[in-house]
């Protein structure tokens, strides 16, 4: 493969707060390459937003800080960007888009004038060309008559329509990676099929890379490359999407998987991962799952385990990986 | 650039500010009292300033409407041109007041931490000055003139916009689309100004409102005392002042203007509390 475009590495994501310290993000390095979708998957509070955050530096600091870690955007490490450099590459190099469509638009302004914005922070164009490009932005998400909607005000529109809308001002400078986290959470199933269908569309027209942050194994099923799995704030598993649905080599995600309801099995129980997500200012010794790990064996309490390469482009942090099938 | 608040928005709460009969009352005074000001010197029958020894404190007439004063001027004319100087009083005053109070509101609000309680410390020392008595004393200092007066009454009566707009902010700045307008590149400036604040207005039109009933009633107050506006331009404080005198022999002098200065102000709080009530969705339909 050729280059990557992002290169995270060893990023650490740290909440300072009264009761303690956070560690949302421990030790996290994964790369993404040109025109390939990674789906960054765990439960609530693993750390994979603030992954996605970091990346942007838009971690509010304090309480975040990003204790270390390199992320290199085309060679260049973001976190060594001042904010008027970072301002530069937001929205126009990388673009984020967020779980929430109801909210993530401002109410008072037109989806027209919010997009234009976006155009017009990044590229000199005068107010018809961006409004030109605008309605050819909404009519490449595939919102319905773009030139009368884009004087519309969000409250006017679906929920569908509106994360439509944010895609559209998210990727209207091209840029050559966007985060999106959880960009179909908020919408009903029918519907996140469309969006999902369209992100991958677009992605695929435009050549871009997306990080795609989800909880929902079905969304990586159907667009993820390559999968990075993670467990309180570390990566357990990462590899090819093929192969991390059929040889997984983590308990955590054999868990994951196993819990998707089958249409076909005969259970009346769904298969839960025993335990509870830790607590993350009180994270257990050794490897963070052995809690709820039905491989679990002394040294696991003892030592974290360190990522182990499976195969070429796979890894687990699992001692007893070759056991987990 | 396009318009804050949208037209719908608009429509709604003119909808439901017009079944308020007493806000659309006090509209209609306010303006009544705007045109009269607007076209003082076309409505005025005398000139304000011409005295008539021998016209001196004649009681209201087909020919002077509302009398005459001491020096026999036309205390109707006066009064005209002195809603100029109360309407201008107020308005400059509020949009000073104004202008410090969103700006230290949202930088307090948007920013928090030590910024805020810098700022918000700031704003409980100004609430401790007795700001009559510091309007008194600086115009003692200074000199009363117009000028002085809406400046002063400005820089003394922020606080309370501040406090809300800082208020507006706090749970502005979480709300979604500021992250989502951060993660576009957009800067703190414009997140500021363009993106929050006219989230954060209706409620700062209501106290601007509220506020130059206020301005008003403080410029009528200096003038009485003397410290506002100086004889022989006419606001209606001073106007009152000057009747205070006569207060036996020409109840006129007393009387008029401050009928004016009660309508005004009355007018000035129903419209502003008929706009919150319209702005605020939870407070519609009480009525």
């Amino acid at each position: 493969m050729n280059l990557p475009l992002l290169e995270v590495r060893s990023l650490t994501t740290h909440f300072i707060t009264e009761e303690g310290i956070v560690r949302a993000v421990e030790n996290v390095s994964f790369e993404i390459y040109p025109g390939e979708i990674l789906c960054l998957v765990g439960e609530s509070g693993c750390g994979k937003s603030v992954t996605g955050l970091s990346i942007l530096k838009l971690i509010p600091i304090p309480p975040g800080q990003i204790v270390r870690g390199e992320i290199l955007f085309n060679g260049r490490d973001l976190l060594k960007l001042t904010e008027k450099e970072m301002e530069r590459v937001r929205g126009n190099e990388i673009s984020m888009i967020f779980q929430e469509p109801m909210t993530s638009l401002n109410p008072v302004f037109t989806i027209g004038d919010q997009i234009m914005e976006a155009i017009q922070l990044h590229q000199r164009l005068n107010k018809k060309g961006a409004r030109k490009k605008a309605i050819e932005m909404l009519d490449r998400v595939k919102i319905p008559f773009p030139e009368k909607r884009i004087d519309s005000y969000p409250h006017q529109l679906s929920g569908g329509m509106r994360q439509r809308a944010m895609i559209a001002m998210a990727l209207s400078c091209q840029p050559k990676l966007l985060i999106a986290d959880e960009p179909t959470t908020a919408l009903d199933v029918t519907i996140q099929a469309e969006v999902l269908r369209l992100l991958k569309e677009i992605q695929r027209e435009m050549g871009m890379s997306v990080m795609l942050i989800t909880h929902d194994l079905g969304v990586v099923s159907e667009v993820g490359d390559r999968v990075a799995v993670m467990y309180a704030g570390r990566m357990v598993e990462y590899g090819p999407a093929e192969t991390l649905f059929h040889e997984m080599r983590h308990p955590y995600t054999k868990g994951l998987l196993e819990s998707i309801p089958q249409l076909e099995e005969k259970r009346s129980r769904l298969n839960a991962i025993p335990g509870q997500v830790p607590d993350p200012m009180n994270l257990p010794e050794g490897c963070k799952f052995h809690p709820r790990c039905y491989l679990r064996i002394e040294e696991c309490r003892k030592e974290e385990p360190p990522l182990f390469e499976v195969k070429e482009g796979h890894y687990s942090r699992c001692l007893r990986w070759r056991e987990c099938r | 650039m396009k318009g804050n608040g949208t037209t719908s928005q608009i429509r709604l709460v003119w909808k439901y500010f017009k079944r308020n009969r007493l806000a659309v009352g006090g509209l209609t005074i306010l303006i009544a009292i705007f045109f009269v000001a607007g076209t003082a010197p076309l409505l005025a029958p005398y000139d304000p300033g011409k005295t008539e020894v021998s016209l001196k404190l004649k009681p209201p007439s087909l020919k002077h409407f509302l009398g005459t004063d001491q020096l026999g001027r036309d205390v109707f004319s006066r009064m005209l041109y002195g809603s100029r100087i109360s309407l201008s009083v107020g308005f400059v005053a509020v949009g000073i007041s104004i202008f410090i109070g969103i700006l230290v509101g949202a930088i307090a609000g948007y920013y928090g931490r030590w910024v805020d309680s810098l700022l918000m410390r700031l704003v409980d020392v100004m609430f401790c000055f007795p700001t009559f008595f510091l309007i008194l004393t600086v115009v003692a200092l200074l000199g009363p003139s117009i000028f002085n007066i809406m400046v002063v009454i400005g820089l003394t009566s922020w606080m309370g916009t501040a406090r809300f707009v800082r208020a507006e902010f706090l749970s502005l700045r979480e709300r979604d689309f500021v992250q989502a307008a951060k993660a576009l590149g957009v800067n703190d400036r414009r997140i500021i100004f363009r993106h929050i604040l006219p989230n954060a207005l209706a409620p700062v039109f209501v106290s601007a409102t509220l506020d130059v009933a206020t301005a008003i009633l403080v410029e009528a107050g200096l003038s009485f005392l003397g410290f506002g506006v100086q004889p022989p331009a006419p606001s209606w404080g001073n106007i009152l002042t000057e009747g205070r005198t006569y207060i036996f022999d020409a109840w006129w002098l007393t009387v008029f203007p401050g009928l004016a200065i009660l309508l005004t102000v009355l007018s000035f709080n129903l419209v502003g509390e008929g706009l919150r009530d319209s702005l605020d969705p939870r407070l519609r339909g009480r009525r």
